[in-house]
């Protein structure tokens, strides 16, 4: 299974051919802080890379997730609306936000593996 | 003089770094945010044992003088004059329109000094406003090389009390000269957390010292300006530049009862500050708006600058501050809101990205304030 880095700090893993599953990265949700609400988007929805998906809320302030793909959302984890530390707590596993059903598969491409992700946070 | 502005540290910036501190440039200050802890973890550690704020980039200032009381009052809509010795008193300084400058807090150390302390952001413009009162026979010192550390919770007593035993015979608002680890401080028993707490004043070579003796207890931790902004909007407390600012008077801004009696139309030394007309008028005619506490409803942040709006889409206010509510579990919010919307019982709504989330207006603080009151 591939994982794959955005520079926004989201991670995207390739559950099967054209599906991938997006989250924020252990680096994010540290810079972030305690989150108190997650905003995500509905299943069928069309996003496009770059656009802002979602909101999340910490205690301080509100940032946006950003596509790091594009497709149709399949799946959301509905469990961050009532929980949104899940997403503090275990960034890459209980923690994830959505399921994409990927437009373009070339896209994960020009997103960055594992070590590379490590030099650009490093940096 | 350098055109860009350098950045200024506190004496604790060494003590904040070595903590794993996530410092932010606040007021000119290179200032903690946030410690490992978190935010919402240091926000409940203050609300259950005792949390250590460095303050050191608020204004510590005197001013000496026989006169010094009768000579503050000439700027603020307080009664200085029979603010007793080592008593604490809440004041704003207005301009003349009777907008607020700056909140502030005086203590009357020796009846010939009042000792204040102001916001880190003002001091510089504070300072120049009150140098106005050397011509009345004052001098007036902003202090350097001072420190000021603030012990907030419910543990904060027993903690000082190991170092300074005296500190427990202290109630809300008062003030003592206590030596902590062989060093002479001035403490007051008040801060800004909602919590009961203390406010320390030390030199500055000191405070590294005296801040390791505090965290020496378990029960303490460092808490950053994060949680210190939470624990106020819990708290219910004002912030200058959110619900204060020079274009809104006191009353404007619910401040009213810090406007003494004495200083009152009907009091034995009425106005005679900064914007007393425009202020006694209001406190006699009332106010177009005014600051209130906002329930919003569900769990989405109500932030600074929202607005609000009625059922037909009108607007009605603006949110002065707002965010999550560690304590109270729950998002919450202070607004500046027209007063005919106050006492009427009207749907109101914020507007966050697009989405109308329906508030109620709700009596403040959001959690109770737990002052030591003796």
């Amino acid at each position: 299974m591939i994982t794959k880095y955005s520079t926004d700090h989201e991670w995207v893993k390739l559950k099967e051919e054209d599906e991938v599953i997006i989250g924020i990265t252990d680096f994010a949700q540290e810079q972030l802080g305690d989150l108190v609400y997650v905003e995500l988007p509905s299943i069928g929805d069309e996003v496009t890379c770059g656009d802002n998906i979602s909101v999340i809320e910490s205690v301080k302030a509100a940032s946006d997730l950003i596509a790091p793909v594009s497709g149709e959302v399949v799946d959301v984890n509905s469990k961050l609306e009532d929980e949104p530390e899940l997403a503090s707590e275990d960034p890459m596993g209980e923690g994830w936000f959505i399921k994409v059903k990927l437009s373009d598969i070339s896209e994960l491409d020009d997103l960055m593996d594992e070590s590379a992700y490590q030099t650009f946070i490093e940096s | 003089m350098s055109s860009v502005e350098q950045i200024l540290i506190t004496p604790l910036y060494q003590m904040h770094l070595d903590a794993g501190a996530k410092m932010v440039p606040f007021a000119g200050y290179e200032m903690p945010l946030q410690y490992p802890l978190g935010i919402k973890k240091e926000h409940l550690h203050t609300r259950e044992n005792a949390g250590l704020f460095d303050v050191s980039h608020m204004g510590q200032i005197k001013i000496t003088g026989e006169n010094a009381k009768q000579a503050l009052e000439t700027l603020v809509p307080v009664d200085i004059v029979d603010l007793p010795l080592m008593k604490q008193r809440y004041a704003v300084l207005t301009n003349t329109n009777g907008g607020v400058m700056d909140d502030l807090m005086v203590t009357n150390i020796d009846d010939d000094s009042l000792f204040l302390v102001v916001n880190a952001a003002c001091k510089v413009a504070d300072y120049k406003h009150l140098k106005s009162l050397v011509d009345r026979g004052c001098e007036v010192e902003l202090l350097e090389d001072v420190a000021l550390l603030a012990l907030q919770g419910p543990k904060s007593c027993e903690v000082l009390a190991q170092f300074a035993p005296a500190c427990t015979e202290m109630t809300f608002m008062t003030a003592k000269k206590l030596t902590i680890g062989e060093v002479e401080c001035l403490v007051t028993r008040s801060g800004y957390s909602g919590e009961d707490g203390f406010e320390i004043s030390m030199p500055a070579f000191e405070a590294e010292r005296i801040a390791k003796l505090f965290l020496s207890d378990h029960a303490v931790q460092w808490v950053g300006l994060g949680a210190r902004d939470s624990l106020r909007l819990e708290a219910g407390l004002s912030l200058y530049g959110h619900e204060l600012d020079e274009n809104h008077t006191p009353v404007e801004s619910s401040l009213a009862w810090a406007l003494s009696k004495a200083r009152r139309h009907d009091g034995v030394r009425p106005g005679g500050y900064p914007g007393d007309s425009a202020i006694m008028k209001q406190l006699s005619e009332g106010t177009e708006a005014k600051i209130v506490g906002l329930q919003p409803e569900g769990r989405i942040p109500v932030r600074d600058g929202t607005l609000i709006e009625d059922d037909a889409g009108n607007n009605v206010g603006k949110v002065t501050s707002g965010g999550f509510g560690p304590s109270a579990g729950k998002p919450i919010a202070i607004a500046r809101i027209a007063v005919n919307f106050i006492d009427d019982n009207s749907a109101l709504f914020a507007l966050v990205r697009e989405k109308r989330i329906s508030v109620s207006i709700v009596k403040l603080p959001f959690v109770k304030q737990n002052y030591f009151r003796g």
